[in-house]
């Protein structure tokens, strides 16, 4: 048989296999030898962005402000009051909310002044006893879905009431529920603008791509430099990292829409405002449903990292628990911030579902009757707060506002199972950690760090081209090139063995189980459920308990990634597979196969392209968390990133780095998102 | 009492208030908030609530705003924040005179607190003999086998804090002191990975040398610093030592105090009371154990501290008030 080479990917692997290993060999290590790896040319970028940067903020178009505090004229630059001045916006947005919940002086301040609050101590907004707000949520719940929503509400309300962590929830949500509506809204409006206009969606892509793949700490120096340390900087850090997701939905969704849809709209004499609030949105609801899902976890997701930045509440509290190796703390802590996830989720799903009932003719207490119960329990809350005062401690109205740490604890309980954990599985685990690195990881390391440039390139473009084409290896170099140009390849190759592995693992283990969960509705669902748990769950809290089992190694980094990895494997393997049509099974049935066959032959090969996406979600995740690694302690991009938090020139190091880090993702995305996109078309299920 | 306080703070703001208005100079404190920095360690948690109930009894409005210790110093020059109250030498030098070079950071003193950052083991380390002939670092040539780890490559780990702390100064002190065919310095990513380190190393029994400082929770389960040769001005690379010197050990630390250059002109009292202010070392170990030991939240530790030892921080309010406040 004679063996066509243009049509067998096989042999091109084979080959570009073989090449590969000559340029290892053939290819020695050496300063000067450009094959071998790539002059720096890029080393001045940093300093350059730094500059430029600093510029722009502190010198560039100088005017006079004149600063009360000090009764004196100082010199500012244009660009940092303007930044400034939608920090404040944002602050005083956030505080109002705040205040909402738990009482404070500073929103009647920014109407007055602090002169106003020392001649008038009466003038302090009182805080909503913790009662009216779990009354309300409830309330909310049942209107928009019914008894079900409303115990969701009861419970987590209940829980973070009950067990003292009212008041830094209270502070996430503040800025949550900034943070979420403005992504929302931003997205969506970037995305409609991204949908009319073919040149702002070439431009928002690879925008996006970043903003999706530059991992978050890389950037809080810039919006330190931008906006100031304080929840408004957490917020808009946040709005970057969570509106990307809700543009690409709101695309998707605008682009699904059929063009009979539209006619229609057209039809029925809709101007294009109409057009576009009353029949596309509408039409899109489910993608777009999914971006603010989407933009509700990565919120939640940042509430850890945004306390860097001075945000208050969950993320800063757990941040400290762990930091004393609180870790049952830190998981009652951790389980607030899932439970707020969910909750704002579900109601927000829950509200955009509500259908409007244009011919219901109801009386006004029916149709008021909601506002009237929640301004029942208003009445009730205020009054069981009042005799909660009679009866309770002044500091301790249980019934007002349950202090920080003052409720009940669970903490106890989870440090016991991870105290329980650690004793029984010690020892097992040492062997085998011992085992990973000495055989695998060690080696698997080396090996990336002993490839010549030019090999590596090979692989990398040679794959690309034989999965995606020759546009797709041309845009993988691309990335690929600038991560030479600067002085991290190094770095940038450990990163890409951890990554290398932890994907494998991840999208190994993920696709199985995915696969397994998949034959079985309840499984999906319970296997769903826990994805969306970890993927709010903050990721610091096993970060501890992993370093205690393997020890400040690239095992624990390896291990922490997989967990956040599978996320994707597992959702997207059980999506894919729960998509193919009941009616491919039963022709498969018919014709006789066995259940194992039905999935090697039938599922897998058309829920294939579902699965890639997968694995390229997989690998941003993962990389996501190898950087997220640095807080272990690694050696890679991560550790640098890190770094440059304290470095003068930092400002530009890490937004180089950063870069780095999304060129690898994007790398990955390019050849994983062709190819499927590719097998799509083939299987006809585009 | 209250009523007094009150009214004497109403009376000084109306004050100050007019002198604003007529453009002298006013020596009243501005009532706009003094924002003070919480990081993730208990003693400086504490202590922020300590300086904070003292400015509070001066009459000042505080507020707290947690932050990363690294992105602090960028705050407190862009006027974010208004000061920071526990700069440790060894490993927050850099960015404190990085920021104060850039402008807008001012020097506000020292706590009298000696500190100590350096490498060390934990007690057992020693009660087991792992190491024979510790304190001293040339125990360290013998005893490196004890110390290693699967990803060590056979020789000991020297667990140092991250790199964004020292830079360079461990690998380059192994090297200096000819000790890096025994060992080998390794990065953890953060301070809860060191305390990671001890309490596994401890439920294995394997040696562990990390990097600690004191004063600090683990003083209380006993921890022993090495003895390294003594440090002198410019003994390490970076400060233009050579080879033969950067095997020096760490200088016997100061604790510093920064804040924004315009805190003494908004808040001239609050500004003189914290230059003045100083902690010594047992004093900072009280605060951290009101927490650590006792269980109780940062900031009642802080208002329990106040309560406890008025004889330690009034002198510095009433040098500036005045008596009787």
């Amino acid at each position: 048989m004679k063996l066509d080479i243009r049509n067998s990917k096989p042999a091109q692997f084979a080959i570009l296999l073989v090449v590969f290993f000559i340029l290892c060999l053939a290819i020695g290590p050496g300063e000067s030898n450009y094959l071998w790896r790539l002059p720096p040319l890029f080393k001045e970028l940093p300093t350059v962005i730094n500059d430029s940067i600093q510029f722009v903020m502190y010198d560039w178009w100088p005017i006079q402000v004149y600063d009360p505090d000090i009764e004196d004229f100082e010199e500012k630059a244009l660009f940092s009051e303007i930044t400034r001045s939608i920090s404040s916006a944002f602050l005083f947005v956030i505080t109002l909310i705040r205040e909402i919940f738990l009482g404070g002086t500073k929103t009647i301040v920014a109407f007055t002044g602090w002169d106003f609050i020392d001649k008038n101590p009466w003038a302090e907004w009182p805080a909503l006893p913790w009662t009216v707000i779990a009354g309300w949520a409830i309330v909310l719940g049942y209107k928009l879905q019914g008894k079900g929503l409303a115990l969701l509400a009861a419970l987590s309300t209940g829980y973070i009431g009950i067990f003292g962590q009212w008041e830094p929830s209270m502070q996430t949500l503040s800025f949550v529920l900034i943070a979420a509506p403005v992504s929302v809204a931003f997205g969506l409006a970037l995305g409609i603008w991204g949908y009319k206009n073919h040149w702002v969606e070439a431009a928002l892509n690879p925008l996006l791509n970043i903003a999706q793949t530059m991992p978050h700490y890389s950037y809080l120096v810039p919006v330190i430099v931008l906006f100031g340390v304080g929840d408004q900087a957490a917020a808009i850090a946040t709005i970057f990292f969570a509106t990307p997701p809700m543009v690409r939905l709101t695309m998707l969704g605008l682009k699904n829409i059929s063009p009979d849809i539209v006619d229609a709209g057209m039809m029925n004499g809709c101007n294009r405002a109409q057009l576009l609030f009353r029949v596309q949105i509408p039409t899109a609801r489910r993608d777009i449903l999914i971006g603010v899902n989407q933009v509700v976890m990565q919120c939640l997701a940042m509430t850890v990292i945004a306390s860097f930045i001075g945000a208050q509440g969950l993320g800063s509290n757990l941040m400290i628990a762990l930091n004393s190796l609180k870790i049952g703390s830190g998981l009652e802590i951790g389980l607030c911030i899932v439970l707020i996830a969910v909750l704002l989720d579900k109601l927000s799903l829950a509200w955009a579902n509500k259908q409007t009932d244009y011919f219901a003719d109801l009386g006004f207490v029916k149709r008021h009757q909601y506002w009237l119960i929640c301004g029942a329990i208003l009445i009730a809350g205020i009054l069981f707060a009042y005799f909660g005062g009679l009866i309770f401690d002044e500091d301790f109205n249980y019934l007002y506002i349950v202090p920080h740490n003052k409720g009940i604890t669970t903490a106890p309980f989870w440090q016991a199972a991870v105290d329980w954990i650690w004793d029984t599985f010690f020892f097992m685990l040492k062997d085998f950690n011992e085992f990973l690195i000495v055989s695998i990881l060690v080696p698997m390391k080396e090996a990336y760090l002993a490839m010549p440039v030019a090999a590596t390139f090979l692989l990398v473009m040679g794959t690309a081209y034989i999965l995606a084409g020759i546009r797709s290896a041309l845009i993988v170099c691309g990335f690929l090139l600038f991560i030479a140009f600067s002085e991290y390849w190094d770095r940038a190759l450990i990163t890409a063995y951890m990554t290398t592995f932890s994907v494998i693992v991840a999208s190994v283990v993920g696709i199985t189980v995915g696969s397994l969960c998949a034959q079985n509705s309840t499984a999906s669902k319970v296997v769903l459920l826990l994805c969306d748990f970890f993927q709010t769950f903050p990721s610091f809290i096993y970060l501890i308990p992993v370093i205690m089992l393997f020890g400040i190694t690239d095992t624990s980094v390896i291990i922490a990634a997989v967990v956040y990895a599978l996320v994707p494997a597992i959702r997207y393997t059980v999506e894919g597979l729960r998509n193919v049509p009941a009616v491919l099974h039963d022709a498969g049935s018919m014709m006789g196969v066995s259940r194992f066959q039905r999935w090697i032959s039938i599922e897998l090969p058309l829920a294939f392209p579902h699965i890639m996406l997968g694995v390229n979600q997989t690998v941003v995740f993962a990389l996501f968390m190898v950087i997220i690694g640095a807080f272990i302690g690694t050696t890679d991009l991560g550790q640098l990133i890190l770094k440059a938090i304290s470095d003068p020139r930092g400002t530009g190091i890490g937004i180089i780095l950063g870069l780095c880090v999304a060129f690898i993702g994007l790398a990955a995305d390019q050849i994983l998102r062709t190819w499927a996109n590719e097998r799509k078309k083939a299987l006809g299920v585009a | 009492m209250i009523s007094k306080k009150f009214s004497r703070a109403l009376l000084a703001t109306a004050v100050g208030a007019l002198f604003a208005v007529s453009g002298v100079a006013n020596a009243a404190d501005s009532n706009k908030p003094i924002k003070i920095p919480i990081k993730n360690w208990s003693s400086q948690i504490v202590m922020a609530h300590v300086i904070g109930g003292m400015f509070e009894s001066m009459g000042n409005k505080v507020e707290y705003v947690p932050v990363d210790n690294q992105a602090s110093f960028e705050a407190v020059r862009t006027g974010d924040l208004t000061i920071l109250h526990e700069v440790w030498q060894s490993t927050m030098q850099n960015a404190y005179y990085n920021a104060m070079e850039k402008g807008g950071l001012i020097d506000a003193g020292t706590h009298e607190a000696a500190t100590l950052e350096e490498m060390g083991v934990p007690n057992w380390v020693i009660d087991k003999g792992l190491c024979p002939g510790l304190p001293k670092w040339e125990a360290l040539k013998d005893c490196s086998a004890a110390f290693a780890t699967p990803d060590s490559g056979g020789k000991g780990r020297w667990l140092e804090g991250p790199q964004s702390w020292h830079g360079d100064v461990m690998p380059n002190r192994v090297k200096g002191l000819g000790l890096d065919d025994k060992w080998v310095v390794k990065f953890a990513g953060a301070a809860d990975a060191l305390w990671a380190e001890l309490k596994s190393a401890e439920k294995e029994g394997r040696g562990t040398i990390i990097f600690n400082w004191s004063p600090n929770f683990t003083d209380a389960s006993g921890f022993t610093f090495i003895e390294f040769p003594p440090y002198f001005d410019g003994c390490r690379i970076a400060d233009g030592g050579s080879m033969e010197t950067t095997g020096c050990g760490s200088p016997p630390g100061w604790l510093k105090k920064g804040a924004n250059y315009k805190f003494p002109k908004t808040h001239p009292k609050a500004y003189a009371a914290f230059s003045k202010l100083s902690f010594t070392t047992p004093q900072i170990g009280q605060m951290a154990a009101l927490v650590d030991v006792d269980g109780l939240t940062h900031a009642d530790a802080g208002k329990k501290w106040l309560a406890d030892n008025e004889d330690a921080w009034k002198p510095w309010t009433v040098s500036v008030l005045g008596a009787g406040n």
